[in-house]
């Protein structure tokens, strides 16, 4: 399931909790701008072990029709999706 | 009420044991073990009904406490000198996220060299943590300070940790008479604590999270805000302490003789008992002398001091610390709010009690000569050097 944005907006001062607790996702925004390699599934080889769901830092990938899917919303290209499938189902590619 | 012959440490102890803390997570560091020795001895006997974590260093006694502040419940630590530095991280942690937790640490000297006697140089570095600082001088405001500490850092409107400071060996390890108040009595001043910012089930948040710059600023302003808000709030505890344990403390400052004095004495800690000797001694040889004790750091008493010294001709601020390369930052702060508030007098630093070093009578009644006669503008009491 992807996370709840909220749209880009000016926050006021009323709009600042006092402590650091909040509703939770309500200052999530899109954060993937430093990505320089992106993980793509191959879903031929993938086949559906979990292990890049569990493994993913930032819990960016999902698991649909029993094939790992990436949001790339907030996926940072760290790799380790790639390094961990041992079906050699995940590659790195180049963003341009 | 009982009388207890108790040492500051002990008398701490026994005021936190009043105030029911649910979790307790603390390193021994002298001169504050004997705190945490006494705490755990309650909860082994069952006298306490908390959790008593021991853990392997102070970063982590304080963010177990953060931890535990974060469940909704009432949380202590205690600390010193190296053991505050290695927290130092955490205090900011604690005091962003508006946790507010006890804190109970005995001044002392940081290495190198190392030293474990008392001086004020560990918590003045931590001026900016945004921890409300108060100064004991004796055990029995030690004990009451336990108590108040709880009462205006929870404060709905403060929400703000709090770290009561005892000078190391000179307060922490003498012993003296205390009253220590009835569970009953401590139960009527303190309520429990409530909170919205904690781990909810019923109610998941985001917590302790990240903000960008377009937010963080707006955080820092509500941080400072809740900070001074705790003025009145301290008010509200003394008046309220005094109905029902009978005691009467004097909010941020704590001034004696000063309404007609020439000469005023601003210092913190223990060392205001000694220099309140030596005012009466100067009073009766025709010298109007007077002392100030600054009883919170943070938030600063700057219109409080500002109005007592008013009509002094001269104003020595005495303190065991120094900011190297410029002064004692109890100094800076003093000559900020004079000079804010329009205060004219001449001011001079005295710098003393580094690692333990005792300030004796004579070195008071000196401070009191020299701004008589004008002195050095920062002076180091009780050494020879060549500035």
């Amino acid at each position: 399931m992807k996370p709840y944005l909220r749209e880009k907006k000016v926050f006021t001062f009323e709009d600042v909790p006092e402590d650091t607790s909040f509703e939770a996702g309500y200052l999530v925004t899109v954060n993937a701008g430093w990505r320089s390699i992106r993980p793509v599934v191959d879903t031929e080889k993938c086949v559906g072990c979990s292990q890049c769901y569990l493994y993913c830092p930032d819990g960016v990938i999902s698991m649909q029709d029993g094939k790992a899917t990436i949001d790339y919303d907030f996926c940072k290209g760290c790799g380790i999706c790639a390094k961990i499938c041992k079906p050699h189902a995940i590659g790195m590619e180049a963003e341009r | 009420m009982a009388e207890k012959f108790l040492s500051g440490d002990e008398a701490f102890a026994e005021g936190i044991r009043l105030a029911c803390p649910e979790v307790i997570s603390a390193y021994p560091i002298t001169p504050q073990t004997i705190v945490v020795e006494r705490l755990s001895e309650m909860v082994e006997d069952g006298s306490l009904d908390a959790e008593f974590i021991h853990v392997e260093s102070e970063h982590s006694a304080l963010s177990c406490a953060m931890g535990a502040s974060a469940t909704g419940v009432r949380a202590f630590t205690a600390t010193s000198s190296q053991g505050l530095l290695y927290m130092a991280e955490c205090l900011y942690y604690a005091s962003g996220g508006r946790f507010p937790i006890v804190m109970m640490n005995a001044n002392r000297s940081t290495a190198l060299p190392w030293n474990i006697y008392g001086d004020q140089r560990d918590s003045l570095s931590q001026l900016d943590s945004g921890w409300i600082q108060a100064y004991a001088e004796n055990a029995q405001e030690a004990l009451d300070f336990a108590l108040m500490s709880y009462y205006i850092a929870e404060h709905k409107t403060v929400s703000t940790p709090f770290m009561v400071n005892l000078d190391g060996f000179i307060l922490t390890h003498t012993y003296e008479q205390v009253d220590v108040p009835t569970p009953e009595q401590a139960k009527a001043f303190l309520p429990p604590y409530e909170t919205e910012n904690r781990l909810d089930l019923d109610n998941p948040k985001n917590m302790a999270f990240s903000a960008g710059p377009d937010t963080n600023y707006i955080f820092k302003y509500k941080e400072h805000a809740g900070m001074l808000r705790s003025v009145p709030v301290i008010t509200e505890a003394e008046k309220k302490f005094a109905e029902i344990f009978g005691r009467q403390y004097t909010g941020l400052i704590d001034t004696y003789l000063t309404e007609d004095a020439d000469y005023i004495l601003i210092t913190l800690g223990t060392i205001a008992g000694l220099s309140r000797e030596i005012a009466d001694q100067l009073r009766s040889q025709g010298i109007k002398a007077g002392v100030l004790r600054i009883r919170y750091m943070r938030p600063f008493p700057t219109e409080e001091i500002a109005d007592a010294v008013k009509n002094a001709k001269a104003i020595a601020v005495l303190e065991k610390d120094i900011s190297f390369g410029n002064e004692g930052a109890v100094f800076t702060n003093v000559n900020s709010a004079l000079k804010s508030q329009g205060v004219t007098a001449p001011t001079y630093n005295f710098i003393g009690g580094l690692g333990g070093r005792n300030i004796s009578h004579t070195n008071i009644i000196d401070i009191f000569e020299k701004i008589r006669k004008g002195t050095e503008r920062v002076n180091f009491i009780g050494i020879e050097v060549n500035q």
